[in-house]
């Protein structure tokens, strides 16, 4: 018969042997170069293509000027605002209204997507009714806000909250309902309470919805944000990038219009790119759910 | 040989990590209530393993549960001397957000330790199932009986956790090998009885794998099914060589199979 300690080493070798052959092999990051190649040059090839065939279409004339402009005009519109400097007093205008809109949005819907998704009295009552918001488009709350507060900021943010809340709390309602239920049994069985379970196994368990909610929340808050400041102008809102479009219309301005359409889309697609987009990649490769990223 | 005891409650005189006396728990009110459990008697003695068997329907899960604490008998009263016990799930339910290390360190951190002892003792577990080197790793990066054997010194951490003043601890386990390939069960089952022999805590652990539990427990348990009821229980103690242990196996598996082909005819 063999000895104890043998066996026992004998055990830890096969042990570690199993350990290198089943543990998944690391994932394999490209060179800078080939990252660049794989991720930035399609979206600039993409445009590049894009502004080709707009420059074709402009040169074989089908439609007026005035509906049609060239791109260099649209460029020339552009880089006059940016050299004025209205471009960025509008971006200005309009970004930190955004920014300060979601981040009251965001301490608004927290405990209230908590709320809905822990007390089932609660997401009866209001659950199909935050889903429902979801769908409508905030413009339609740009009249009443009018009505109610006047072409005030506060039409503005209301309209915004009105946006973003019911997507950042029903982002976390989902991330909260798609935690496996073996987790919250796990944190019973260590000996956590309800505060500490909430804290170290809820709140981090629910992150990959509550940021994909918090995403969606920053587009809605966004969108309903131009919607607001082009239906709603007047001198005291100041010039935020809607009023700037709206200012391009009423001038007939085609170039002026699509100058602004296109400083909407950078604003929204640079916040994608330099927040959500790290933030999502950290969360997610982090768990290991490096699927759908490259 | 093989010893069969004829009382549950044989070593009555000694202290017991758990008692479990009447316990009978149903599910559901009325005339849809279903009994999962009923009149089980069960005692683990301090530093002993015992083998909970039984066909799918038994109630061996809810038994654990109501041991763990999570959940609470219809009738009949459990008796705990460790403040907390341990659990351990057929899956490894790691945190995925948390390091190896960190997940060691959860159960120690929900209760109030320090930083620096935590990480002592972490480390001390992990390198007690041979996952020194694996601290910093995700639990998407580890293979899945590298996985179980955090989870076991997770659990681990959690009964010291609760047990600093050196009361022995109580680990349930809830069919914990049963997803993992014969060769990886192969050898968690033997670090399992290495590390209970380390560190002489009482195991109460759950299996429908009669080769399992022979090998594993000290006593073998059988449960029936529907209600669960203990039908029958047998020491391992005397088991020495091959064939005792294949003749211990084939009555324990005759039994198992009386108990459930009695559903058949009902």
């Amino acid at each position: 018969m063999p000895q104890p300690d043998t066996v026992d080493n004998d055990l830890a070798a096969v042990g570690a042997g199993l350990d290198a052959l089943d543990a998944p092999p690391g994932e394999q990051r490209a060179s800078p170069g080939k990252r660049f190649l794989r991720t930035a040059l399609p979206p600039i090839i993409a445009f590049a293509l894009l502004i080709g065939v707009w420059q074709a279409l402009w040169a074989l004339a089908f439609w007026p000027e005035y509906q049609l402009p060239a791109p260099a005009a649209v460029w020339a519109a552009v880089t006059e605002a940016v050299r004025s400097g209205r471009a960025f007093e509008v971006l200005w205008t309009s970004v930190h209204r955004a920014v300060l809109g979601f981040l009251t949005a965001v301490v608004i819907a927290t405990p209230l997507g908590l709320l809905i998704a822990k007390v089932r009295v609660v997401r009866a009552a209001i659950g199909s009714l935050l889903t429902g918001l979801q769908s409508l488009p905030s413009v339609a709350w740009v009249p009443a806000g009018i009505l109610w507060f006047g072409a005030t900021p506060a039409t503005i943010y209301f309209v915004v909250l009105m946006g973003s809340v019911p997507s950042i709390a029903n982002g976390l309602v989902s991330g909260v309902d798609q935690i496996p239920p073996l987790l919250p049994r796990v944190g019973q069985a260590l000996g956590a309470g309800k505060l500490a379970a909430a804290r170290h196994i809820l709140l981090p368990a629910a992150l990959p919805g509550y940021l994909a909610g918090l995403k969606q929340g920053w587009a809605f808050s966004w969108r309903s944000l131009m919607a607001a400041e082009i239906i709603a102008t007047s001198p005291q809102l100041g010039e935020g990038l809607g009023q700037y479009l709206h200012n391009g219309a009423s001038l007939n301005d085609i170039s002026m219009v699509i100058a602004a359409i296109f400083l909407i889309l950078l604003v929204g697609v640079g916040i994608e790119l330099l927040v959500f987009r790290p933030l999502e990649r950290a969360v997610l490769r982090a768990r290991g759910l490096t699927g759908a990223l490259q | 040989m093989t010893a069969t005891l004829d009382t549950p409650t044989a070593q009555s005189d000694t202290a017991a990590a758990v008692t479990l006396s009447g316990v009978r728990k149903s599910f559901g009110h009325g005339a849809h209530a279903v009994t999962a459990l009923d009149g089980v008697d069960l005692r683990v003695a301090p530093g002993e393993f015992v083998c909970l068997l039984g066909a799918s329907g038994c109630g061996k899960s809810t038994l654990l549960n109501l041991v763990a604490g999570l959940d609470q008998p219809t009738a009949g009263s459990i008796e705990l001397t460790t403040s907390r016990p341990a659990v351990m799930f057929q899956e490894a339910a790691l945190m995925p957000w948390l390091t190896a290390a960190r997940n060691v360190e959860l159960p120690l951190r929900l209760a109030g330790l320090k930083r620096g002892p935590r990480r002592a003792k972490a480390s001390e577990l992990l390198s007690l199932v041979r996952l020194a080197e694996a601290g910093g790793k995700r639990p998407h990066e580890l293979s899945g009986g590298m996985r179980q054997r955090v989870a076991l010194a997770r659990a681990l951490a959690s009964t010291l956790g609760s047990a600093e003043d050196g009361t022995p601890g109580l680990l349930l386990m809830d069919e914990p090998f049963a997803a993992l390939d014969a060769i990886t069960r192969d050898v968690l089952q033997a670090e399992l009885v290495r590390v209970w022999r380390e560190t002489s805590t009482a195991i109460l652990f759950v299996t429908h794998d009669v080769r399992e539990a022979v090998r594993l427990g000290q006593r073998v348990v059988l449960l029936s099914s529907r209600p669960g009821r203990v039908v029958r229980e047998w020491s391992t103690a005397g088991v020495g060589g091959a064939a005792d242990e294949a003749e211990l196996i084939s009555d324990v598996t005759a039994h198992l199979r009386e108990v459930i082909s009695g559903h058949a005819a009902a």
